[in-house]
């Protein structure tokens, strides 16, 4: 499997470290309830599918990306740069 | 049909004619007392654990594709009983016992082979652990031996004790531990559980579950609508599809985790061997295979095969370990989908909907846990109440933070373990 980094290009995935699912990038509010936090942390949908990804791309230009991604076929449909929280 | 030394010696003096099938191949019922979702390992067992010990026998096991189709039909069939935190000492205490008299009580030959374990370690810090994991075992009452670099070089004379990088100090040997044959403990309890009168309904996907006024009325299948007031899903990697249509969400994120089996050589490996610093693990087959596998490849993923860098990285611990493995040819590789929680331990809960219950989580150790899992889940689904040995696999200890379970001492959160 591949990854094509925006900053970098086509890399392998050996580059890169995997953090899980893109809800990492929604990061609850700080008085948030409990419900809120089990949301962010524990649960998932864990789709047998497409799906949004948090990768770090450690080996190479340390950028965080958002990654579009098919579990079941390993194939990447869209590689982008996470965006800075408003 | 029950087996016995005579009984193969009679058929086969008589053309092995007198065989007959191992379960029946029953219409599914418009309702049962409980079904369980997943012919597996340990859906199978539940099933038969139901039967025997809470006299259910009016249950269905409902498998989307055959009877150990699944994880049980692949894996590296390591069975062993170390574990280190209360909670899940006792539960794979209870499982290495159930092991031991599982042939007789099955009237199945499982091929349980107790030929011991030894988990290697490479410095100080790693022997003090290990002494202190082996204090554990011996306290909850099973067996472990700390083995110097000699006591070791012993046992397994093949390894590389000149490596510089990772020089062996000694082992942990746990001389119950061992393997069995995957294949035949599906078989065996589902063969047990048919006896009882269990309906194994194979080639049955659940595609729904009925749900009303919070409370489980049946599931819809490919084979039409079942009514129960009891269902139990034990579907492993597939958890969070099956919970989705009961419209639950669960702590697990399904990964893949690689084995692989060489060609068939003379008996050379005599033990289970583990590398855990190279995160690689071997034992030899009676086939003759050497099985061997190392860890996730650390993404999502439900394609049933894994990735290069994670073959790659196993071989080289396997050349750095024992580099006679180096002459062996890889014959086949798999990869298993792992129903992985944040803190690496299972699941055996209720839910919030009465009478639908979970039974997975089993992260990639679900194999030796297939006897206490079915035993202990079958438990919860009969009486409602946790079986003692099970008690610490809660669904809520994610969302609580009370009584997480995390053997590894590296955190609860998802892609740690």
């Amino acid at each position: 499997m591949r990854l094509t980094c925006p900053m970098c290009g086509a890399r392998d995935r050996r580059e890169f470290y995997y953090q899980g699912d893109a809800v990492a990038c929604a990061r609850p509010a700080r008085d948030a309830d409990i419900p809120a936090w089990d949301d962010y942390l524990h649960l998932r949908d864990n789709p047998a599918g497409v799906r949004r990804e948090l990768w770090h791309h450690e080996a190479g230009c340390g950028s965080w990306l958002v990654v579009e991604r098919d579990t079941t076929t390993h194939e990447v449909h869209s590689v982008a740069l996470v965006e800075a929280p408003a | 049909m029950k087996f016995s030394g005579l009984r193969v010696l009679k058929e086969g003096l008589t053309g092995n004619k007198g065989w007959t099938p191992h379960w029946r191949d029953p219409a599914p019922k418009a309702e049962y007392d409980a079904v369980i979702i997943g012919g597996g390992g340990h859906g199978l067992s539940t099933a038969y654990y139901l039967a025997k010990n809470h006299g259910m026998t009016n249950i269905a096991v409902l498998e989307k594709g055959y009877i150990g189709s699944g994880n049980i039909g692949r894996n590296t069939t390591i069975v062993r009983a170390n574990y280190f935190l209360p909670g899940n000492s006792e539960f794979y205490s209870h499982s290495l016992k159930l092991w031991e008299g599982l042939e007789q009580d099955l009237n199945y030959n499982v091929m349980h082979s107790q030929r011991g374990m030894i988990n290697l370690f490479h410095s100080d810090g790693q022997r003090d652990a290990f002494v202190r994991r082996g204090n554990a075992m011996i306290n909850q009452g099973d067996d472990a031996i700390l083995l110097d670099r000699e006591g070791v070089r012993k046992h397994l004379p093949y390894l590389d004790f000149e490596n510089t990088r990772f020089p062996i100090y000694g082992g942990l040997l746990h001389p119950r531990g061992g393997t069995a044959r995957h294949d035949a403990v599906a078989w065996g309890y589902a063969r047990g559980a048919d006896q009882r009168g269990v309906d194994l309904l194979q080639n049955c996907e659940v595609t729904g579950i009925d749900i009303e006024n919070g409370a489980v009325r049946g599931v819809q299948t490919t084979r039409g609508a079942i009514r129960a007031k009891k269902v139990g899903i034990v579907v492993a990697g597939r958890s969070g599809q099956v919970a989705a249509m009961a419209g639950m969400r669960l702590p697990i994120e399904s990964h893949i985790l690689q084995a692989f089996v060489t060609e068939g050589l003379k008996p050379c490996i005599d033990h289970v061997v583990t590398f855990g610093m190279g995160h690689f693990y071997i034992s030899q087959s009676d086939k003759g295979g050497l099985v061997f596998g190392g860890d996730l490849d650390f993404y999502a993923s439900y394609a049933s095969r894994g990735n290069l860098p994670t073959a790659e990285h196993v071989m080289e611990a396997s050349m750095t370990l024992m580099p006679m493995i180096g002459k062996a040819k890889l014959l086949r590789s798999w990869g298993g989908i792992m129903d992985m929680t944040p803190d690496g331990s299972p699941i055996i809960d209720k839910t919030d909907t009465q009478g639908f219950f979970i039974d997975c989580g089993w992260c990639y150790g679900g194999f030796k846990a297939v006897p206490a899992s079915g035993y202990a889940f079958a438990h919860l689904m009969a009486t409602g109440q946790h079986h003692e040995t099970a008690s610490a696999f809660r669904l809520d200890r994610f969302r609580t933070g009370r009584g997480i379970l995390d053997e590894e001492g590296t955190g609860s959160q998802h892609n740690l373990h």
